[in-house]
Parts: C-alpha cells; structure tokens; sequence
C-alpha cells in the first residue's frame, strides 16, 4: 500500500524508499515526502535551442536527484497544468523563471500562485497577453485563465471572458530582464462585470475572484486526480482538504479508496523516464542523448506541452509508437545501470524476476509477463529492458 | 484467395487475431502479417487532415463580394482582386493556388458554414466535439474510432502518423495504430516471440493493463504493414514548426502525407489515415501567418492530390478537411481574430464532385457576433462513413439521420 502511495506521490521510487517507508508506516511517511524542499538553484542558460535543452537535462537531474520528495513531481503537475511550450516562449530563461514560480508558490495556497502566473513572463508571451491592449482586447490569455487553469469549462459565460480580458490588458514583457509590468496606456480602466461581480478591477483582484470561484477547488481536485488518482471522480476529500495542493495530495494518499485505484494510472512518459533513471541508479548526464530521444519518441518532452492544454491522460500513451519507444528507451537505460544489473546477476537466477519486480517496484507479475521474463533471466540486462516496457511497470 | 474471401479473413482477423493469440498463439503471427496489402481494391480510403487552433474560415474561402466581409474586418479582408476566384460571390486565399487548381478541375468540394448547435469556444472543447461527434454529451470515442470497433478493431485499418493517438482514433474496444516516423524500430534483442506473447492480456488486470498489453500485439500486427514504407527519419525537434498555444502534428504535413502516399500505393490494408496540421490559433497579426500556415496546408495537400491521381489505389483516396472552428467575423484589434464557430470543410480527391456545397451563413445575422452554422458537420461525417468507408453511419454517429448529399458519388 504504502508502494502504492509513493508510485503516485513521487518519481519512482527506488526499493531503499520502499524500505524506509514501509518501516515508518503510511501517515509518517505521507508527512515526510510532502514535507517543503529545499530552494532549488536555478541555472543561467543561453537563450537559443541549446539552452532550451540544456533546461531539459537540467530539470532531468533535478527529478532523478529529488524526486523522492512529492515538490518535484508537484512542480511537473504545476508545469502539466499551466502548459507553456517553449516553442513559442522561445527563451530557456523565461520557462525556468516559470518554473521558479511553481517552485515557490505551488505548494501553497492556489491565491499567491494564480497572482504570480498571470503576470508570468513565460505565459504572457504564449497567449499572447502582451498584444492584449486596451484598444485592442486579445482573449487568449483571458480565456485559458478561466477554462484551463481555475475553473473548467463551463463555469464562466462568454462575457466573462471579454471583461476578464479588459482586467489583464497592458501587460508588457521584456524579454532581456525576463520580467513583466503593467504598461498605463495600454491598460483599460473601469469598472466591468465579471463572474457576476461588478466594480473596477486588477489582475490580483481578478486572481482572488478566481480562486474564491465555488468551482476553483472542485476544478483543481479533479487535475489532481487525473493526474495522481486515475479515472472517474475524484473522492470528496481531495475538494474538502481545501486549496492547497499538497493537502489535497495528503488527502488523496490516506483516502480510503485510493489503494483500489492500484495499477489503474497511465505513467506519462516523464513519469516514466524519471522513476526508471532513479531506480536504475542511472546518472542523467551521462544519459541525456537516448533520455531526450525517447521522451521525444514517447511525445513528451518538458518544457514542450502539445499545446495550452497540456499532455494527454491514461490510455492515449498506450500506443504502439509508445510500446516501441519504451523498449528501445528501456534498453538503453539498462545498459547505463552497471550497478543494478550487476546486483541482479548476483541473485541467484531463480530468484531474478523478484529481483527485479523489487527493484522497479512492481508488486507482482502477472503469468504473462513472468513467461516472457523467465526465458531471459540469464541475462539481467535484457531482464531489466524488457522489465521497464511491460504492462505492470507502465501502468502503476 | 479471392479478393472477397481475404478481404473478409482481414476484417475478422480484428476480431478474432488478438483472442487467438491471448489463447496461446494458434494463429501463426505470419497468418496475420500475410494479410497486410490485402484489400477489396474499389474500397476507398479517408485522409482525414486536422488543423489545430480554429482556422479563420472567412479568409480561407473568402466571401469577397459580400460588402459585410471587408466592413467586419477592414485590416484583415482581402479583395476581389486578391482571391482565387470560385465563382463570382466566392474565392480562395491566394496561398490556396494547389486547392484551387484542384477546384478547376472539379475534383475539390467545399461545404460551406460546418458547425453544430450551442457552439463551444473552447479549442479543447470543440475540438472534443469534433472528434468524439457528439456535440450533446460528453464522450470517451472517437468517431472513427466507434468505425473501427464497427470494422473489426484492426488497428491496422485506421493509423495515424503522430506520437499520440488523436482522439478520433480510440474507439471502445479497439484503437487505431499510432507509427510516427511510419515505421517500427524495435531492438534487435527483442523478439517477435516476445512481443507476442507480452501482447495477451490478463483478464485480471486492470483495463489499462490490458491496453498497454494490447499494444504489444497491436504491434507485431503493424511490423509487417510499414516493413516497406521507407523510414522517414525522426524529426529533430529543431525542425519541428513554431508552435501556437493549441496544438499540432509532431512532424510536418508533408512528411505525414508522404507516409500515407506509400503505404496507399503499396495496397495497404489501412482504410482511414489521420493527419495533422497545427498552429492555426492566431489571435494577433493573423493575416500573414495565415497565409503561411495556409501554404504548409495547400501544398503538401494539393502535392500528395496529384500523387494520388496517378494509381487505382490513389483514385480511391478521398482527402477531409476540417478545424474546430472558425473565427469571429470582426477583427480585433491586435490584426487577429478570437475564438469563432461555423467553417468551411473540404474533399479533396478524384472520386469527389467538386463544387460549393451547403449554404453559406450570413455574416450579418450572426450569433453573438459569430456565423450560424448551416450545415451540421456529422452530415458531412456520415457521407465520408457511407460513401467512402461503406459503412452504417447511424449506429456510429449515434442516429444521426442527416446526411450532405452529392460530393461522393458512388
């Protein structure tokens, strides 16, 4: 069970976290990985493509370094949840000074966080809030700020998003110093009628008009779920623990309902990549060539979402291109973890299968799988590759 | 075996292949890689081609004679002299010079004013719609995914060349095959034996177990398909277009068509093909990164046309082009257009009857500030359900009865 909760909560985990955390029981353990991470240092990296890969790599090492902690897996949901590509940002510096936001406000309450992304440089730039002015209102931002990031569909009228999009005009980017201000003529003043309230409004205002919104919460325990749970509704819980995401994920692991949720969540290819590279004890440097090419072949590579919608959920990553991608990925992991396959080798070749269902933190094989895996026990390298690929450590 | 009888051996190996094979592997895997190439050779083919981000309809088939059009959008209209003339009321986007030929030739048709009731702003939303073809409820298929698990959920019969399963293709029982790069790379130490045997589900696994197993069976069934399409290489993601914030294929247009041209001309089993193009969401300084956009449509589209024409199996192919939506009538002020409703589509092929079809909306009586659609766009599905997959429409569109009649004559 408590395997269960760190497959959701954290990239991985590795089988010595599954040791600490069964020794420590359920509420200790959900108390020490949702426990506040350290500052992290961010790096300063050119503004052309190889720094937009290098910002990949760098974030790569971040997962497989702290991602035993529920911030680094949270700071992929914030990233999921407000999807800037950098395709159009084109700038390695404004998405990590997103990042840094998510970072620093997304294991508090939504309020601080929702302030600080609506004047995100990154995310101005991607729907177009710097075109957004005045004599000109530009929808976009206005749009996905209601839709995609506070309340879901359906919550808001057409109207609310035409005066939502006069509160957010004037907001200026300079690229260079990696800020955005409010630029006076450019903004329209006035009262306006948004979310059945009236009266002049700023952008912090209309942040806390969001997050106050009866649905805010309700919305954002459904991404939650999506994302940590699964399928189908979300448990009351998640709603009731409030607005804070990392009460709402404390909620989620101590849920009574949540251990039947087992082997029902698609892991994204990042969720993937990282718990492999963790639990293979693989340096991410050394392998961040096949690591960019098969979250490029898995179609997901960070820092570039599909689109402001973010990555898809569940059964859309189970496809054949996938099923391809993982075992060539895989076996390119496995042919980095010296360490790991030297310590199956070592188990006695009987015993490998359960070697390896410890050391990926499958809780059991099915007879399928373990017919194919026997055969190739011998081999603990190509145990390991086909290990990563099957249905039991894809779907968690 | 005759056409017919293999034909059928194609259609119940979906159903019955993936069981036969969960029961131990009675059906040789070379059985069913025998099949691919195997086809009723007058059965056509759909090459659905989606663009992400709502394209401005209005500036793609351009109602220039209509004083409204220019008065709505005075920085973003073009001119009569500008436009690719269809008739005297109507006229492409002078980056359309592929489509349009094709128009002369009789062999585009477009619908004019596609849509659906209660229009939804939302890209993801209507783009849903439009994808799911239920504009009523919420839906977890696709409409040509619902074709396929009505064909017999041979993966192989519906693929796309993008790393992500569009919606459209996941059907309730089966899904589409996804083959990026339109080829299968597997590590040499991984065995046909292997993979087929990873493919059986366990009927006591959850049902996203099962999906991920089914892949692998999906995937001994499409080694085979792609084995002599020649391999395109993988993209760099240097290459890749600029994205806009809604979304698009992950390698160009042309690559995609170029992929389906191959596995056509090769007498492929697959029956529909889905591409796409992204980055049509362009709220600010639309004009000229419309045309541009338009340009990596109409080329590869008008190219791949021509290809096409050149083969009995390409003769069959009918081209379906659609957005999820257009775009407001007015212009705002940025020189872009917000988030619209009703559009037009295309077909494109040799089978079709070219022409303008359906009626176009007015761009005066307008739905708070948006075109009334005048055609509903699952009229337009079931004709490519009936007329070019020979299929029932109504069990897949949930009874729809319309139907637009005309542009794909038996």
């Amino acid at each position: 069970m408590v395997a269960h909760v760190l497959r959701r909560l954290t990239f991985g985990p590795t089988a010595a976290e599954v040791d600490a955390a069964v020794r420590d029981g359920l509420p200790a353990t959900v108390d020490r990985i949702l426990a506040p991470a350290a500052p992290v240092v961010f790096p300063s990296l050119p503004d052309d493509k190889s720094g937009q890969q290098d910002a990949v790599a760098w974030w790569l090492g971040q997962m497989a370094a702290h991602g035993g902690n529920a911030a680094e897996k949270l700071t992929f949901f914030w990233h999921g949840h407000w999807a800037t590509s950098v395709r159009k940002v084109r700038s390695a510096g404004l998405m990590l000074t997103q990042q840094k936001t998510f970072r620093t406000y997304g294991s508090g309450p939504t309020g601080p966080l929702v302030r600080a992304m609506l004047r995100d440089p990154a995310l101005i730039v991607w729907l177009d809030g710097q075109k957004n002015t005045g004599k000109a209102p530009n929808e976009n931002l206005a749009r996905e700020s209601m839709e995609l990031f506070t309340l879901g569909v359906g919550h808001y009228t057409e109207d609310d998003v035409k005066a939502a999009a006069r509160v957010l005009t004037g907001w200026q980017v300079d690229r260079t110093a990696g800020t955005s201000r409010l630029a006076p003529r450019r903004h329209a003043t006035g009262p306006v009628t948004l979310l059945g309230r009236t009266g002049p409004l700023d952008v912090d205002g209309y942040a806390d008009l969001l997050v106050r919104h009866p649905q805010h919460v309700p919305f954002l325990a459904s991404r939650v779920w999506l994302r940590y749970g699964g399928g189908g509704e979300a448990p009351a819980s998640l709603a009731a623990a409030g607005n804070a995401v990392p009460a709402m994920l404390r909620a989620l692991a101590l849920d009574p309902s949540f251990p039947r949720t087992a082997g029902q969540l698609v892991k994204q290819p990042v969720e993937w990549v990282a718990g492999a590279v963790r639990q293979l004890g693989v340096d991410p440097a050394r392998a961040r060539k096949p690591l960019q090419a098969g979250l490029r072949a898995l179609g997901q590579v960070p820092f570039r979402p599909p689109s402001v919608g973010g990555w898809p959920a569940g059964e859309a990553w189970l496809t054949t291109a996938a099923c391809q991608a993982r075992l060539r990925t895989g076996q390119a992991l496995a042919a980095l973890a010296t360490a790991k396959t030297q310590e199956l080798a070592e188990a006695a070749e009987s015993d490998r299968l359960d070697a390896l269902a410890r050391l990926l933190v499958v809780d059991a094989w099915t007879g399928r799988t373990a017919a194919v895996l026997r055969p190739v026990a011998k081999d603990p390298r190509r145990l390991l590759a086909i290990g990563l690929a099957t249905p039991e450590y894809t779907v968690c | 075996m005759d056409t017919v009888t293999r034909r059928r051996f194609l259609v119940a190996s979906g159903v019955t292949a993936g069981g036969l094979l969960a029961a131990g592997g009675a059906f040789a895997l070379a059985d069913i890689l025998g099949t691919a190439g195997d086809r009723d050779p007058s059965a056509r083919t759909l090459v659905l081609v989606t663009l992400y981000g709502g394209n401005d309809g209005l500036n793609t088939l351009i109602p220039y004679a209509d004083p409204a059009y220019a008065k709505a959008r005075p920085a973003l209209a073009y001119d009569a002299a500008q436009v690719l003339h269809l008739d005297d009321q109507f006229g492409l986007n002078p980056a359309m010079a592929g489509m349009h030929r094709a128009y002369q030739d009789g062999k585009l048709a477009v619908v004019r004013g596609v849509g659906y009731p209660k229009p939804d702003r939302s890209h993801f939303r209507s783009m849903d719609i439009w994808q799911t073809g239920r504009p009523d409820h919420p839906e977890t298929t696709g409409w040509l995914g619902r074709w396929l698990d009505a064909a017999g959920g041979d993966p192989r019969l519906a693929v796309s060349f993008e790393p992500v399963l569009p919606p459209l293709l996941a059907g309730a029982h089966s899904a589409g095959a996804t083959v990026p790069g339109g080829e299968v790379k597997l590590p040499a130490t991984v065995t046909a034996a292997q993979l087929t045997a990873l493919g059986q589900a366990d009927p006591a696994e959850p049902a996203a177990r099962q999906r991920a197993a089914a892949c692998f069976a999906d995937l001994t069934r499409i080694q085979d398909l792609m084995h002599d399409v020649a391999a395109a290489g993988e993209t760099d993601p240097d290459d890749e277009p600029a994205a806009t914030a809604t979304g698009g294929a992950a390698q160009p247009l042309e690559q995609q068509l170029a992929l389906v041209a191959k596995c056509v001309e090769a007498g492929a089993a697959t029956r529909v093909y889905s591409v796409s193009l992204g980055g049509f969401d362009l709220h600010a300084d639309e004009k000229t990164a419309q045309e541009s956009q338009l340009t990596k449509l109409d080329k590869p589209v008008a190219a791949f046309a021509d290809r096409m024409s050149r083969t009995e199996a390409g003769r069959n192919v009918v081209v379906a082009v659609y957005s999820e939506f257009g775009r407001r009538v007015a212009a705002n002020a940025s020189d872009g257009t917000d988030h619209g409703t009703a559009s037009s589509m295309f077909l494109l092929g040799q089978g079709i009857k070219g022409g303008l079809y359906g009626e176009p909306p007015s761009l005066t009586d307008l739905d708070q500030g948006d075109l009334k659609y005048t055609t509903d766009f699952r009229d337009v599905y079931a004709t490519l359900l009936a007329d070019v997959l020979g299929s029932d429409p109504a069990p897949i569109l949930n009874d729809w009865k319309g139907k637009l009649t005309g542009p794909i004559p038996a």
